[in-house]
């Protein structure tokens, strides 16, 4: 056991200690040199190397200075770690540092070394078994669930209100699009992934379907965006079960690669067929949403429409529109929410998490597996279609660039992240995966780095997603009434094929 | 071959089933009949291959030769070996179990029987658009649902767990689960592939009486797998029993406990006679064989 006692510190066995951190240090330069140390750069010449060895000896040096640290805590000298994390946390926000880079090190290292001694003050133990983490995270997993009864609403409200509120600039407006377009893309393959347990490595493309479909309908036909709206969903829809036909017979791997190859025609398609989709210079000039097709959000709108700003009486504002696509965004992520707050409690939602826990039990209850899994393939294809269709209209310019591999990963990402089947899952990752990023723009030569690094922390110490909890969609005896002895409190609805690649089954 | 069951149509007749894989013919031109409102127990060694017949009748594995006719009682007929897999369950009405329990082990005790239920459900639901709507007729239906899983779960005495998740259940518990899933389905034929494997005896008696009660209340046909021979003997009305695929006997249980057929499958006899005529004949040629391989 590692329990210590908190009163009396062993004497400190510096040699050992510093042992331990040196190696670390050790292990940390070896991978800071490839990853940190060395960069390409354009040069008139040709491809030139640039060194950044002050990074690397930072990083070297915090690592050193953090495993110090961990030990420290282990020795039971906790109180004196977090004060010192403390400090250099504070000392990360307050003093100026060479690179921004090392400022975040600094406040993210120390916050989590900080905590790791509060933990080890409050438990006097240095560190939780996986176990006991796991029910941790589980019992506040089910506790958010719960919570987000009342939560969910007031989110909305706050959602709502956001727009009126002086803090709504142009940029977070935008940023707010940009969430909401993730939360509703994730809500929409959390569908296929979280409730029917099918791994679908190429979401983007039904999203791609959407954009084109209403950019070329706009295109060649002049069609409007509330017109397309619906048939690009129909459009994105058809795809799904086109794609769905051949390949839901394949299970696990072999699916989740055939979708990705599916994800990577239709890019490849769009950039090919030049004539008919503009190939690699994608499609400008896309009509933008008016609103409801009666008033334009135009200063000067053309003949015979009206102009938005006069129709309300305001002074004309191009916020208008950005705040009108605010609300289409914020509208269709709930519509997709809905949904699957509803469908979750139909037989069709019930049937797909059957399918997620054991498809074979499935056939012998005389439940059409195929059938199911189509629905599930193409209303998720529909929501994606909706979203993409969103997309092109708030761009009003696509190119097939937007569509790459990286963009499903990032949506599974987040679902995955936010727990399986968890909606409010979804929010909270979406936030992190693509709000984080955008808050910390500059670091964007570190964004791969940090993201694949929040993803391996996640792996290790939540593999199952932050937020997986599922409660049963129909109770006989209500709900219980505190802990022990409580229905379904333990394991939550980790898939079966554990793609999280956690300790399922 | 006995004439146990001519008298009566039988529910399910398998005729000269015959399921190869590659080489391996796992059954082997097995015929027999099960009747309504009777329990019919398939038994035989390891390998025998049962669990291949269940899943030819289950419509898991299309036999290669034979044929597979169900009736029901009011005269409708299925050729199940011509029925793609969850067609069987869904207008034959033939539910199983699995040797490996297969429950929905990440939702609700209670989720697991209404699952069961998907047909009726999905249709009631108006394949989901009155269901998404809110529309009165599901909610009767599912009402229903749920107090046919009441049922099932107050007769396989699980009903204050029914809120439990499923994969939390002791492993007893999760056995009678299974079977109460596979009533909720309202079969008029049930398949139990081991249903009695891993329980205590006290258990095995308990399963003993609820197999019972399904053949006696519910008046269906229950076709089952079993090794522990206390289940089989006490509650069984046919036992078919089966060897290297091939049936050795067919009968109640006091005819087939006395058949020497059955006796030699079971306890062996002298070594060379174990062997069949052809295996013999081909014995000096694989010595032979073996030698210029060496």
């Amino acid at each position: 056991m590692t329990a210590i006692s908190m009163s009396s510190p062993r004497a400190i066995a510096w040699p050992a200690i510093l042992k331990e951190a040196a190696m670390t240090a050790f292990v940390a330069l070896l991978l800071t040199i490839p990853l940190v140390g060395l960069r390409t750069v354009d040069r008139p010449t040709g491809l030139g190397l640039e060194t950044r060895w002050n990074e690397v000896a930072a990083a070297v040096g915090l690592v050193f200075l953090g495993r110090l640290g961990l030990c420290l805590i282990r020795e039971g000298h906790a109180v004196t770690v977090l004060v010192l994390a403390a400090a250099a946390t504070a000392a990360g926000f307050f003093i100026a540092m060479p690179t921004e880079a090392l400022r975040v090190i600094l406040i993210a290292g120390g916050a989590v070394i900080a905590i790791r001694a509060i933990l080890a003050i409050r438990t006097g133990r240095s560190k939780l078994s996986q176990a006991e983490r796991d029910k941790r995270m589980d019992h506040i997993a089910a506790q958010v669930q719960h919570a987000s009864r009342w939560l969910g609403p007031i989110a909305v409200v706050v959602a709502l209100a956001f727009p009126f509120t002086p803090l709504a600039d142009r940029q977070l407006l935008d940023i707010g699009i940009l969430l909401l377009t993730y939360v509703m893309l994730g809500w929409g393959l959390n569908i296929v992934v979280g409730l029917a347990g099918l791994l679908d490595l190429g979401y983007v493309a039904f999203y791609a379907v959407g954009a084109y479909s209403y950019a070329l309908l706009a295109h060649y036909f002049g069609f409007s965006f509330w017109v397309c709206l619906p048939l690009a969903g129909f459009l994105a829809a058809m795809s799904g079960v086109l794609l769905g036909f051949p390949v839901l017979r394949l299970r696990g791997d072999y699916f989740a690669i055939v979708t990705l190859g599916f994800g990577e025609i239709i890019r490849i398609i769009l950039i090919n067929w030049y004539q008919f989709t503009g190939g690699p210079n994608g499609i400008s000039g896309i009509p933008r949403p008016s609103f409801f097709g009666l008033a334009d959000f135009t200063r000067t709108p053309a003949e015979g429409t009206a102009a938005f700003h006069e129709m309300f009486g305001l002074e004309f504002s191009p916020l208008h529109r950005i705040i009108f696509l605010y609300y289409l965004i914020l509208a269709l992520a709930l519509v997709v929410n809905l949904f699957t707050m509803r469908v979750r409690k139909l037989p069709l939602g019930r049937a797909w998490e059957a399918l997620r826990e054991d498809d074979i039990a499935c056939a012998s209850l005389g439940i059409n597996r195929t059938n199911m899994k189509l629905a599930a393939f193409a209303i998720a294809a529909m929501f994606g279609g909706f979203a993409g269709s969103f997309f092109a209209t708030r761009q009003g310019f696509i190119s097939p660039e937007s569509f790459t591999f990286i963009e499903s990963a990032i949506i599974l990402a987040i679902v995955v992240l936010g727990g399986m089947g968890s909606q409010i899952g979804v929010v909270v990752a979406a936030f992190l995966v693509i709000g984080l990023p955008e808050a910390f723009r500059e670091l964007a030569d570190y964004r791969m780095l940090a993201f694949g690094m929040g993803m391996v922390l996640i792996m290790l110490w939540r593999p199952r997603g932050l937020l997986a909890h599922r409660d049963p969609t129909i109770l006989l005896h209500g709900r219980p009434k505190g802990g022990s002895g409580g229905p379904a409190a333990g394991t939550a609805a980790a898939g079966g094929q554990g793609i999280a690649g956690g300790s399922a089954k | 071959m006995t004439t146990h069951s001519m008298t009566t149509t039988p529910l399910l007749t398998v005729e000269h089933l015959t399921m190869r894989f590659g080489g391996l013919v796992a059954v082997n031109d097995v015929s027999f009949a099960a009747n309504n409102g009777e329990i019919t127990a398939i038994i035989g060694p390891n390998g025998a291959g049962k669990t291949t017949l269940f899943n030819c009748i289950t419509g898991f594995y299309t036999p290669t030769v034979g044929r597979l006719t169900l009736r029901h009682s009011d005269g409708k007929e299925f050729l199940l070996e011509r029925m793609p897999g969850y067609r069987i369950s869904q207008k034959a009405s033939v539910a199983r179990t699995f040797q490996n329990i297969r429950l929905f082990g990440g939702m609700s005790v209670l989720e697991n029987l209404i699952v069961a239920q998907h047909n009726k459900l999905i249709r009631a639901s108006g394949f989901s658009i009155a269901g998404l709507l809110g529309l009165p007729s599901y909610t009767k239906t599912e009402r229903e649902a749920v107090d046919l899983a009441k049922y099932w779960l107050d007769r396989v005495r699980l009903l204050e767990f029914a809120d439990w998740e499923a994969g939390n259940l002791p492993y007893g518990a999760q056995r009678r689960l299974e079977i109460a899933r596979a009533m909720c389905t309202e079969p008029v034929m049930l398949c139990l592939d081991e249903p009695a494997a891993g329980l205590n005896p006290r258990e095995s008696g308990e399963l003993a009486d609820l197999l019972t009660y399904i053949r006696d209340a519910h008046k269906i046909g229950v076709l089952l797998i079993e090794h522990d021979m206390s289940v089989v003997m006490s509650i069984s009305d046919h036992v078919v029993v089966l060897d290297y695929g091939r049936k050795i006997s067919d009968g109640d249980p006091a005819f087939v406990k006395n058949d020497p057929a059955v006796i030699r499958a079971y306890l062996g006899e002298e070594e060379d006679e174990e062997l069949p005529v052809e295996i013999k004949a081909d014995l000096p040629e694989v010595a032979k064989r073996a030698e210029e391989g060496a």
